[in-house]
C-alpha cells in the first residue's frame, strides 16, 4: 500500500493496565494491503517537549471493519499524550512505513518470541502466519505478571510460553532463559521483537543453532520514511536506515 | 490569480518554496505524499566525491521545538549519484540542486566538475557549513579567506548556478556573505543548522555518538531570521532562506525579511505535505492582502 499522511479518529482507547494502552482507531477506504512488521508514525500532540512524531508497530488491523490497532506503553511525554487521547478525538497517523516480516513456507515450525512493548508486532505477524502453520509458539517475556497484557488473544494465536523476572507468572527468569530453547533446534524460523539486549540474545541463540531469525528493530527516529538518515544501523553492507530498510531484518544481514 | 513565480541567478522557480539538504533524501521519497512538481525546487542531500558512511548511531536527538542531528553526510558519493539517482529523478518537473560537501577545496571543485554536465541539474548547493564532518565542511564556512578560495575555485570549475549555503556558527555572517558574494556566488542560502548539544543526565551522557550535533527546527527560526535580514543588507544577490519553517506564515516572514526564496527542512519529517501547505498558504496570503506578484513580498518589511 503506498504511504499516507490522515487524521485517523479514534475509537477506542482500552487501558489494559497502567502501562498499557490498546488504541484502535478507524481508517476511512481502509486498504487491508498492510504487512506484520510495518509501522505507523503517530503526530505526539505538538508540544515544546514532543516535537517530533512516535513510531508504532502495527498491531493488528481489522479490514471488516475497517480499523487500525496499536498496543502503545506509556514511556514518556509522547506516549502519555498519546495514550491520554478520548475516543472520538483525531490524531494524525502517517502508515504504513517500513518492510514487514517475512512469512513462513507452509507448515513450518516458527517460534514468536516478544518483550515488553515488543510483542506489539507479534499479534498481527500470529495472524498473518496461521493459515500456513499450525504450529506457532509465542515466548513472551516481562518483568512481572502485571505487565503482561493481551494473554488471552495470544493464546488463540498459537501456543502459549512465558517467563517473568521475578517468576509470578511462566518460568522465572529472562526470555532466552526459557526452557523451550533446550529443543531450539526443531523450529525452522524465529521472529522477534523488544528490548535491544534481549534480541542480540535471541539473535544469538538462532546463528549459533543455524535457525533463520528475523528481528524488528527500534531505533531513534526522526521522519520514518527515509529521507533524514537519523535511524540507521550496521549491516553488512554498510549503514541502513532502520525506517525503510527495516524495522525488520535477518540476523544475517545484521552486524550483531 | 496571484504571480507565485520567483527567479534565483538563472533559475525560474515556479514558486519560492524549496525543500532543505538533508531533509527530503533525493524527492522521490515523497512522491506518495505530494507532487514534487509543484514545488520551486528541491536540494538532493550532501554529495561528496567518495561514498561515506556517516556517523555512527545514535545520530538524532530530540530538543524543545527542534531536533539535533549528527548523520555526517552519509551519502553514495557524486558517481553513484549520477549513474543510480539521476536517471530516476531527471524528469522532475521542478528545479533539482545539489548539495556538494567535501574536506578539500580539491574535493568540492571535482564534485562540481562532474555535476556540471548533467542536464537536468541546473545549480548546485555549495555545503561549506556542515557541522557534522570533523575534516571539512564548516571549518570552510567560518572563516572569510578559506570562504572565498573554495567559491572561487569552485566558480572556476562551475557555470550553472552557484548556491552557498552558509554557516549561522560564526560571530558575523555578513562578512562571510560578502565574501562568498565577491568571490563569485550566484545566490546565498542560510541558515545550516547551528551547533548543539544534548545530554541524558540518567545516564551522565551525551545522547548522540558525536557529542555536538546541529540544531534545527523551530527553535532556530528567531536566529535565521534575524541572519537572512542582515544578509539581505549586505549583498545583492538572491538569498534563499531557511531554519525552522514550520508554515505558510513563517515563509513570509523570511521573504519580508529578504529572502527570494525559502526551504523547508525538519518540518517535513513531521507533515511530509507540509511544503504543499506552504504554498497554498502563501498563495491566500497574497489573495488576503491584496498583493498580485510575490515580488512585491520580498524584503517588504514595513520599518
Ligand atoms: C519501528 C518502531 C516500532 C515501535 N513499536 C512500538 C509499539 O508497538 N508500542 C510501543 O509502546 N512502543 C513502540 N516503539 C517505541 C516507541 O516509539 C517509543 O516508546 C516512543 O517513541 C517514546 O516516546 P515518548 O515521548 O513517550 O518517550 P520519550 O520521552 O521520547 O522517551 C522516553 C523513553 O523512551 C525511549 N524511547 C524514545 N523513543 C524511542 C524509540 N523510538 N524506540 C525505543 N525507545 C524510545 C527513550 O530512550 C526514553 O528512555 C516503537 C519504536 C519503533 C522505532
Ligand atoms: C537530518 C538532517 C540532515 C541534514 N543534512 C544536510 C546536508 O546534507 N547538507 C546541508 O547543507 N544541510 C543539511 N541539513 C541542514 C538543513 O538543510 C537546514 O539547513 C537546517 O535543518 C535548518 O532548516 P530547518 O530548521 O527547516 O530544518 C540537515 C538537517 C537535518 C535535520
Ligand atoms: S527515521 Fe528518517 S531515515 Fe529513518
Amino acid at each position: 500500500m503506498r504511504k499516507t499522511i490522515k487524521d485517523l479518529v479514534l475509537l477506542r482507547n482500552i487501558r489494559l493496565n497502567p502501562d498499557n494502552h490498546l488504541l484502535i482507531f478507524k481508517v476511512p477506504g481502509f486498504d487491508s494491503d498492510i504487512k506484520p512488521g510495518q509501522f505507523a508514525n503517530i503526530e505526539a500532540k505538538y508540544s515544546t517537549s514532543t516535537f517530533l512524531r512516535r513510531p508504532f508497530s502495527i498491531h493488528n488491523i481489522d479490514p471488516e471493519n475497517e480499523t487500525i490497532h496499536f498496543l502503545i506503553k506509556r514511556v514518556g511525554e509522547g506516549t502519555r499524550h498519546i495514550t491520554d487521547l478520548k475516543e472520538g478525538e483525531s490524531v494524525s497517523v502517517v502508515f504504513p512505513l517500513g518492510h514487514g516480516f517475512t512469512l513462513p513456507e507452509r507448515d513450518e515450525k516458527v517460534l514468536l518470541i516478544g518483550g515488553g512493548c515488543g510483542v506489539a508486532p507479534l499479534m498481527m505477524l500470529a495472524r498473518a502466519i496461521r493459515p500456513y502453520s499450525e504450529d506457532i509458539h509465542i515466548l513472551l517475556g516481562a518483568r512481572s505478571a502485571k505487565d503482561l497484557v493481551e494473554l488471552d488473544e495470544y493464546s488463540q494465536m498459537g501456543e502459549l510460553h512465558i517467563t517473568t523476572e521475578d517468576g509470578t507468572a511462566g518460568e522465572k527468569g529472562f526470555v532466552t532463559q526459557h526452557s523451550i530453547f533446550k529443543n531450539v533446534s526443531e523450529f525452522n524460523r524465529i521472529y522477534t521483537c523488544g528490548p535491544e539486549p534481549m534480541m542480540k540474545a535471541v539473535a544469538g541463540i538462532a546463528m549459533k543453532n543455524n535457525i533463520w531469525c528475523e528481528v524488528s528493530l527500534e531505533n531513534m527516529m526522526a521522519c520514518g520514511f527515509g529521507v533524514c538518515l537519523c535511524c540507521v544501523t550496521e549491516t553488512k553492507e554498510g549503514n541502513k536506515s532502520v525506517c525503510t530498510h527495516g524495522p525488520v531484518f535477518n540476523v544475517n544481514d545484521l552486524k550483531w | 490569480m496571484v504571480d507565485l513565480a520567483v527567479k534565483i541567478d538563472k533559475l525560474n522557480l515556479k514558486n519560492p518554496v524549496m525543500t532543505a539538504s538533508g531533509t527530503c533524501g533525493f524527492g522521490e521519497e515523497f512522491s506518495d505524499f505530494i507532487d514534487l512538481n509543484r514545488l520551486g525546487g528541491f536540494i538532493v542531500k550532501g554529495t561528496t566525491l567518495n561514498p561515506r558512511q556517516g556517523n555512527p548511531y545514535p545520530r538524532m536527538a530530540e530538543t524543545a521545538s527542534g531536533m539535533l542531528n549528527a548523520v555526517g553526510l552519509q551519502n553514495g558519493g557524486v558517481e553513484h549519484f549520477i549513474h543510480d539517482i539521476y536517471p530516476r529523478i531527471c524528469d522532475y518537473k521542478t528545479n533539482i540542486l545539489v548539495n556538494v560537501s567535501g574536506s578539500t577545496v580539491e574535493d568540492y571543485v571535482r564534485v562540481a566538475e562532474k555535476l556540471n554536465d548533467l542536464e537536468h541539474i541546473p545549480g548546485i548547493e555549495l555545503n561549506i557549513s556542515c557541522p557534522n564532518v570533523k575534516e571539512g565542511g564548516m571549518a570552510f564556512g567560518t572563516s572569510c579567506t578559506s570562504a572565498e578560495t573554495v567559491v572561487n575555485a569552485v566558480r572556476k570549475a562551475y557555470n550553472k548556478t552557484l548556491v552557498v549555503k552558509l554557516s549561522p556558527n560564526v560571530t558575523d555572517i555578513t562578512e562571510i556573505a560578502r565574501a562568498v558574494e565577491a568571490a563569485g556566488a550566484d545566490s546565498v542560502s542560510l541558515i545550516n543548522t547551528l551547533l548543539g548539544m544534548a545530554i541524558n543526565a540518567e545516564k551522565r551522557r551525551p545522547v548522540l555518538s558525536t557529542v555536538t550535533g546541529g540544531l534545527s527546527g523551530p527553535c532556530v527560526k528567531a536566529i535565521a531570521l534575524r541572519m537572512v535580514w542582515q544578509v539581505s543588507k549586505a549583498v545583492k544577490i538572491p538569498i534563499i532562506g531557511l531554519g525552522g519553517i514550520m508554515n505558510a506564515s513563517d515563509a513570509i516572514e523570511f521573504l519580508l525579511a529578504g529572502a527570494t526564496a525559502i526551504q523547508v527542512g525538519t518540518a517535513n519529517f513531521i507533515d511530509p505535505q507540509i511544503t504543499i501547505k506552504i504554498i497554498d498558504g502563501i498563495e491566500d496570503y497574497m489573495i488576503r492582502h491584496n498583493i498580485k506578484d510575490i515580488r512585491e513580498l520580498i524584503g517588504g518589511l514595513q520599518m
